[in-house]
């Protein structure tokens, strides 16, 4: 216990090593730079913390929202079709080219067409965001089912599992710590596509907020989007770590020599 | 008691099928514990598939108890190499998975599996995941898995090839005391000679080849008697063995 103590402060002493860094480095440029485009992180700060007594949470909240949903949504689909595509080659070989097809297709493009359908509210950016993570947890997860020992699945059949428990006691938990994996890539992806979707024809969310104060040509303001943005990343990649910890203890443990 | 009767059993490699099982036979009587030993590659593992119902034989019967094998039979265990243990589970979690499996309600359960484990020798270890285990505790734990479901019919395969050799010994016994004290009938696949002659009540020597055939049969009554390993008994059933492993002829 007193080992997991220590073990916690080390990480959280390292965190905060490397986000003073950070700052030094950003405090660094800005003096260097000596341009009004970006300003100090100092600035940036004040500038943050003026605008959440404004709108700036609501932004926040909003592009939160439009996130986790869309991992939710992908989450819900890609995984058990992904199960599903891994463990039953007879639908595997059926769906498998139209994925295959379908994958490497740049999904952003059709942002357009997607406002056109859906309308410029919440429903466009997270059917879009939808669209690109569900691929990628999709094929994640039937790649980690594939791997899966023939032999494991012959041990549960012969205490008697039937198809459905060879879901819920092999084929889930051996594929999840690949599963978490590639969704804390995703989110990423899914960051960076909401920006860019948040960017176009809408007034609600962080990446509105941060193009509209870049037209206003208000850096501190701008920054304060980023913070914001940065922050939403940052968080959601430590909650799918937790969520990995949590649900994978088997791939935390000291293995016997 | 089981019967194989006229079993078939042949898989596709490119346009050809080969034959695994040819007009296969054999009778395994209750209570006792039947040794397969045979090179690898001779059937054996494949015949404990289709006595546990993971696979179908493709004609033929198998009989247990008169019953005709249809699908997995519930008294029968099996402890397949590598031991069969999921390592997303503790070892609690993987000693009771075969009752959970079979919807057993845990308070009817639970008591069975504190005792098999504290049995085992597996008290101390029960939060461990098996990447933290010995292969010796492994085994223990697939071998108490199995018990669990108070099988009349166990069936192994290489349950010990991968332990060294005071380990072997020591589960070796275990494997006697628990053949005796449960009077199961057990069937144990090896390659060790002596394993074989030390554990089987009678011993089946396979040939290497397609379609697999029995090569000799050795009856060994005074298996489980104390200090039988040291015998001269002991070492001439081993000798014989290997003279029908090597492709000698019978006496």
């Amino acid at each position: 216990m007193k080992q997991g103590q220590d073990n916690v402060r080390k990480q959280f002493l390292g965190y905060l090593g490397a986000g003073l860094f950070l700052l030094a480095l950003w405090q660094y440029g800005a003096w260097a730079l000596k341009t009004p485009l970006l300003p100090t992180p100092g600035a940036a700060i004040r500038a943050t913390l003026r605008l959440l007594h404004g709108d700036l949470g609501a932004h926040l909240w909003i592009s939160t929202y439009r996130v986790l949903a869309s991992t939710l949504i992908s989450l819900c689909l890609g995984l058990p079709l992904g199960l599903v595509m891994g463990f039953e080659k007879k639908i595997d070989r059926f769906l498998a080219p139209l994925i295959y097809l379908l994958y490497p297709i740049p999904k952003i493009v059709f942002l357009p067409l997607i406002l056109l359908l859906l309308g410029l509210g919440d429903q466009s950016k997270i059917f879009l965001i939808t669209l690109i993570v569900f691929f990628q947890i999709l094929v994640t997860t039937r790649d980690a089912v594939r791997k899966i020992p023939s032999e494991t699945i012959s041990s549960l059949r012969s205490l008697g599992g039937n198809r459905g428990q060879i879901y819920r006691y092999v084929l889930l938990p051996a594929s999840l710590p690949d599963v978490l994996t590639s969704l804390r890539l995703s989110m990423g992806t899914a960051i960076a596509v909401l920006f860019f979707a948040e960017s176009f024809a809408t007034t609600k969310g962080l990446g509105y907020f941060i193009m509209d104060a870049w037209s206003r040509a208000a850096p501190d303001e701008m920054f304060a989007g980023i913070i914001m943005m940065a922050i939403l990343g940052v968080g959601l990649f430590i909650i799918v770590d937790l969520l990995e910890t949590l649900l994978c203890r088997w791939q935390h443990v000291n293995n016997h020599n | 008691m089981i019967e194989v009767t006229n079993c078939n059993l042949a898989y596709v490699q490119g346009t050809t099928s080969v034959k695994i099982y040819n007009d296969f036979n054999l009778t395994i009587e209750t209570g006792e514990s039947l040794v397969l030993i045979g090179p690898s590659g001779c059937g054996k593992s494949t015949l404990l598939y289709l006595l546990v119902g993971l696979l179908r034989p493709t004609g033929g019967e198998i009989t247990i108890g008169g019953e005709p094998l249809k699908k997995a039979r519930q008294q029968t265990a099996i402890i397949l190499q590598e031991y069969g243990l999921f390592p997303w589970l503790n070892v609690e979690q993987n000693v009771r998975l075969g009752l959970k499996v079979r919807h057993q309600p845990k308070r009817v359960y639970q008591s069975l599996v504190d005792e098999i484990i504290h049995k085992m020798g597996l008290a101390d270890v029960c939060h461990h995941f098996p990447s933290q285990l010995s292969g010796g505790q492994k085994q223990r734990v697939a071998l108490a898995r199995a018990l669990t479901l108070k099988p009349d019919l166990l069936l192994m395969d290489e349950p010990l090839s991968a332990l060294d050799a005071l380990t072997r010994e020591r589960l070796q016994e275990l494997l006697l005391e628990i053949w005796q004290e449960e009077r199961l009938t057990t069937v144990l696949v090896t390659h060790s000679i002596e394993e074989a002659v030390y554990l089987g009540s009678r011993i089946l020597v396979l040939k290497n080849g397609r379609p697999t055939e029995i090569v000799g049969e050795i009856h060994n009554p005074q298996v489980g008697q104390k200090g039988y390993r040291q015998t001269s008994d002991f070492f001439q059933k081993a000798t014989y063995i290997r003279s029908l492993l090597e492709g000698g002829t019978a006496e």
